[in-house]
């Protein structure tokens, strides 16, 4: 074995500066002594909380795309518009790059860290390495720092306060289901998807 | 600075991707193609990220060259009946500032203004630094590092707000608003200065020429 005892182990990411791991007490956060950077912390959920909450995150995503996020109002007519209206609009206005940009940021990648997520939650549940396993933990990892709801969010209300002084301006039920997907994003900011290689085993029994 | 074991001299190396320890040294098991490869996760190691300052450099000065039509060109149009408005990121947060909400208007001027600002200069101070093998100040590099890791996307902010707007204000003759170039370059810059944070090794900070031993 080449490995040098893997999970007695541990490297800051910032410093390199190497620890060895010891098990975390409830609310506890290791950082790094030398660059103070976070180490590990405390993971109070277990797989069936975080499988609940990934399902539940797919329930109000799906219910973000399909109901419309705002509609304005102007001498009678009105205009509303989903997430896909956005990126379609984007698109058909000659501005590609940014259709593309909402399309993956806000649609692509987080249904793929979702549905991913979920399909290995599923097997952890036993102990069990998804098939895919090792490729979708990969996935997850670069997916990560690319998923931008949050942003998504604080830009609807920025438009809403910047359309309000022309239009009557009336927030749609998908402004919510974006409001509760950011809570749920919130929740999950704190959660090291990494344990999922040491609560699985490499060959299910 | 000795105080602390460093897995460079321990002749460890922490996966980038699954964090896994792994020794690293001649008569690796796990070389593939040239490279040592992950035994877990099957990621390339590296000590350090390949050509962190080169790739850094390259992504910063790019960004910042595509942050600068960002902001001199037009985002967005708003036109109605009698009258063509064409706004750019500051004129639009004048706008929010002067239209009563001072508060979203310092929110926007964060998000498009000062934390593309903050990433040229932490990146380039960083870069400068870390090239120099300079000890100075390096608990606080290390922390700007990981700020600016933090908040880099949340310049997407105004582009979301065009393109929202684009898709609600279509009242034909009476009100439209359209895109303008200036938000394709900003997006560019948002994602160029992102992929930058994301190449420079935060562990470059710590390697200094004088403290090797
Ligand atoms: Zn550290
Ligand atoms: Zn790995």
């Amino acid at each position: 074995m080449s490995t040098a005892s893997p999970g007695t182990l541990l490297i800051c990411e910032h410093c390199d500066t190497v620890y060895r791991r010891r098990t975390l007490e409830r609310g506890e956060v290791a950082r790094c002594a030398c660059c103070l950077a976070e180490l590990e912390r405390h993971q109070p959920l277990g797989v069936n909380a975080l499988l609940a909450l990934v399902l539940t995150a797919m329930i109000v995503f799906v219910q973000a795309n399909m109901w419309p996020i705002v509609t304005l109002g102007l001498n009678g007519q009105y205009s509303g518009t989903t997430l896909w209206g956005m990126i379609i609009a984007m698109w058909q206005q000659q501005a590609q790059v940014v259709s593309v940009l909402a399309a993956v940021t806000l649609f692509f990648f987080p249904l793929t860290k979702m549905l991913v997520l979920g399909w290995l939650l599923w097997f952890a549940r036993a102990g069990r390495r998804a098939p895919g396993f090792v490729r979708l933990m990969v996935v997850l990892h670069h997916v990560g720092p690319w998923t931008m709801s949050e942003v998504f969010v604080l830009g609807a209300l920025v438009a809403i306060v910047k359309a309000h002084t022309y239009f009557d301006v009336v927030a749609d039920p998908g402004i919510y289901a974006y409001a509760a997907l950011t809570l749920l994003i919130t929740i999950f900011a704190g959660v090291d998807l990494r344990q999922l290689w040491d609560l699985t085993r490499e060959d299910p029994a | 600075m000795s105080a602390f074991p460093r897995a460079a001299e321990l002749g460890l190396i922490g996966c980038h991707v699954c964090g896994l320890t792994c020794r690293s040294g001649p008569g690796d098991e796990y070389l593939e193609g040239g490279h040592m490869v992950c035994p877990r996760c099957g990621s390339a190691l590296h000590r350090r990220k390949p050509n962190s300052f080169v790739r850094t450099w390259a992504l910063l000065i790019t960004g910042f060259l595509l942050y600068i039509p960002a902001n001199v060109l037009p985002i967005m149009r708003t036109a109605s009946l009698n009258d063509i408005d064409d706004n750019t990121i500051i004129s639009g947060v004048v706008e929010l500032w002067v239209k009563g909400s001072p508060d979203l208007a310092v929110i926007v001027f964060t998000a498009s203004i000062v934390v593309p600002m903050l990433k040229f200069l932490s990146m380039g101070t960083l870069l400068l630094s870390s090239q120099r093998g300079s000890d100075w100040a390096r608990p606080q590099r290390a922390k700007l590092y990981r700020l600016v890791e933090f908040i880099g996307y949340w310049s997407m902010l105004d582009v979301f707000v065009v393109a929202l707007l684009t898709a609600l204000v279509r009242f034909g003759l009476l009100s439209l608003v359209e895109p303008l170039p200036g938000v394709i370059f900003f997006g560019l810059t948002v994602v160029l200065t992102m992929l930058a944070s994301m190449s420079f090794d935060p562990r470059l900070i710590w390697d200094g020429r004088d403290t090797d031993d």
